[in-house]
């Protein structure tokens, strides 16, 4: 097993994900779509929702496009997440998770390759978005959009490590539509994606602990200071640390003599 | 000879990079001090007392002197721009809050709002030397580049006075929109720009002829009209742009001033009031009432770069270069 091993079987996987995102093109206009209905109709109306206090990495007033954009760039890699593992859950029922599965790379590595793909993806739809956004005037200092790439990155290999793990769990395809309500909305709407941390402290202390200590919060931070040229170290040590704990319950959960599979009747 | 001639341009280039830092002072309404602020760094530097309620602020030509209205002093006073040491006051009458400096830096006309009138100040003999009648309430006073004209806004009026700087007498009015607030000239001398608080309306009125040419509404989309009231007003020296302060709108319009139309709204901090260019014109900065900032305005990519927070109720803002 040398090198070569590993290297194809990475761009085999990562190849077959750019492959089907760029034949699905509705998949990534809908991926665009979602945000910036968010971004030009819901945050059309609360223009100056944010009152009068300024906060990092903001050094001015701003607009509330301006504010939910990092925000809206998270949710477009909280959703590519949980669609990854709906994919992972779809190639089991069809069983090409099998032929992945039986290859004799580590684990391990195999689902690394699988998260890599699926953060490519994420990062071509951020990317898209954040032009979109330039174009409506939300505009970050140029070397933002450079610091934003190893965020992305690390927030979306997390967000897609958790969408592994849950993909362990989820046995039939049905079962989407629960991660859509029991993980994807209140992840999204329990963070600082939409108002930031004193805003939700304003009006609910129990709110204000769940925001601060989500996962998905650290990471949409993470972005939001990187756009502005900025590290937010404990974003940063607070993210790297959720996706070393998804990945390995995810590598556990796909472990067939241990994990989920077992439950679920020997996997596929 | 050309060689030294480059070297020492490229000395003068350095010497100037090496003195372009400026500083910016801001009274303090409430605070009955003046803010100091290094608006590079973006920080402030340190906030002194300077008398009751000052308002008005204006630097004289050699940047020696800060002029600040302290207006329940009933007085101007004169300020070591160094030291921060009053070194004088000016027989200003009561309540000064406005008032303009003649380009020469010899005269300075101070709006009376109570009494109706202007007066006339001679600095340097540090006496009031005449007094104008103009319309009620007169609030924003300007001076002509050209030192011929000093306009005065009559809140109540609703004109704009046209005084001739030799005779001292009012030989024209502008009628405007109502609540006229402020004034300024274009560098050229040829075109006034003045402010209507009520309808949030900027005209643009010939020098020569005292007609309106111009008339433009300021409408900030999303923001109640009431809320947008025109204050503050400067033209750049190119006539590029011209930018307006709106007051509780929370925003600084930019007015193409070759075509008159709004090309953009700047957010800013609260009950944003008046406005003052960096010497090289560079950057803009505003006096935030309410949310007791200034906010820096670049204006090469207009935006706003940076509020800083300088005390109670800033109102007058002005730059030593």
């Amino acid at each position: 097993m040398n090198i070569l091993h590993y290297w194809r079987a990475l761009s085999g996987i990562v190849g077959r994900e750019l492959l089907r995102f760029l034949h699905q093109r509705e998949r990534f206009v809908s991926a665009l779509v979602r945000p910036l209905v968010w971004l030009f109709v819901f945050a059309a109306g609360f223009r100056a929702a944010l009152g009068i206090a300024i906060s990092p990495p903001y050094e001015t007033y701003i607009l509330y496009e301006v504010y939910i954009t990092p925000g809206l760039i998270g949710m477009i890699q909280l959703f590519n997440g949980m669609q990854s593992s709906l994919s992972m859950v779809y190639d089991r029922e069809m069983g090409s998770m099998r032929m992945l599965m039986v290859c004799p790379l580590p684990r391990w590595f195999l689902l690394s390759s699988k998260l890599i793909a699926g953060t490519a993806v994420s990062v071509l739809q951020a990317y898209a978005f954040l032009g979109i956004a330039w174009l409506d005037d939300i505009q970050a200092p140029p070397v933002g959009y450079l610091w934003i790439l190893p965020a992305l990155l690390l927030s979306g290999m997390m967000l897609g490590a958790l969408g592994l793990l849950l993909s362990s769990f989820i046995r039939q395809l049905e079962n989407f539509a629960g991660v859509m309500n029991f993980v994807i909305f209140p992840v999204f709407f329990m963070s600082t994606a939409l108002y930031p941390l004193w805003k939700i402290k304003e009006s609910s202390e129990l709110l204000y602990i769940l925001a601060e200590y989500n996962p998905f919060s650290q990471a949409v931070e993470l972005i939001r200071f990187a756009l502005y040229g900025q590290l937010n170290l404990q974003a940063l040590l607070f993210t790297a640390g959720a996706f070393i704990l998804f990945m390995a319950a995810a590598i556990f959960g796909y472990n067939p003599s241990k994990g989920m599979m077992v439950r679920k009747g020997g996997g596929d | 000879m050309q060689l030294i001639k480059i070297g020492g341009l490229g000395v003068v280039a350095l010497f100037s990079l090496a003195v372009q830092a400026e500083t910016v002072f801001v009274t303090l309404e409430k605070d009955n001090a003046l803010a100091v602020v290094d608006p590079l760094a973006g920080k402030l530097v340190k906030i002194v007392p300077v008398g009751q309620k000052p308002r008005g602020i204006a630097i004289s030509r050699d940047g020696k002197f800060l002029y600040v209205a302290a207006s329940d002093e009933n007085t101007i006073k004169i300020i070591d721009s160094d030291t921060l040491q009053e070194t004088g006051r000016l027989p200003s009458g009561a309540d000064p809050e406005t008032f303009a400096v003649s380009p020469d830096g010899k005269l300075m006309y101070v709006s009376n709002e109570d009494d109706s009138m202007v007066t006339v100040i001679d600095i340097a003999a540090g006496k009031a030397v005449d007094t104008i009648k103009v319309g009620l309430e007169p609030e924003g006073i300007t001076v002509s580049p050209d030192n011929r004209w000093v306009v005065s806004t009559s809140e109540t009026t609703n004109m704009l006075h046209w005084i001739d700087v030799k005779t001292r007498q009012v030989v024209e009015n502008t009628l405007v929109e109502p609540r006229p607030r402020a004034a300024s000239f274009t560098a050229d001398s040829q075109q006034l720009w003045a402010t209507s608080e009520m309808t949030g309306t900027v005209v643009v009125v010939d020098a020569a002829s005292k007609q309106i040419q111009h008339s433009i509404r300021l409408l900030v989309p999303g923001v109640s009209a009431d809320l947008v009231q025109a204050v503050g007003v400067v033209i750049d020296n190119q006539r590029r742009y011209a930018y307006v302060a709106l007051g509780p709108a929370n925003r600084v319009a930019v007015i193409n001033a070759q075509t008159y139309q709004v090309e953009k709204f700047l957010l800013v901090g609260q009950r944003v009031w008046n406005l003052a260019f960096s010497p090289d014109q560079k950057r803009l900065y505003t006096t935030n009432g309410l949310s007791n900032d200034i906010s820096i305005i670049d204006l090469d990519e207009q935006k706003v770069g940076k509020s800083v927070a300088v005390g109670r109720n800033p109102w007058g803002v002005v730059v030593k270069p």
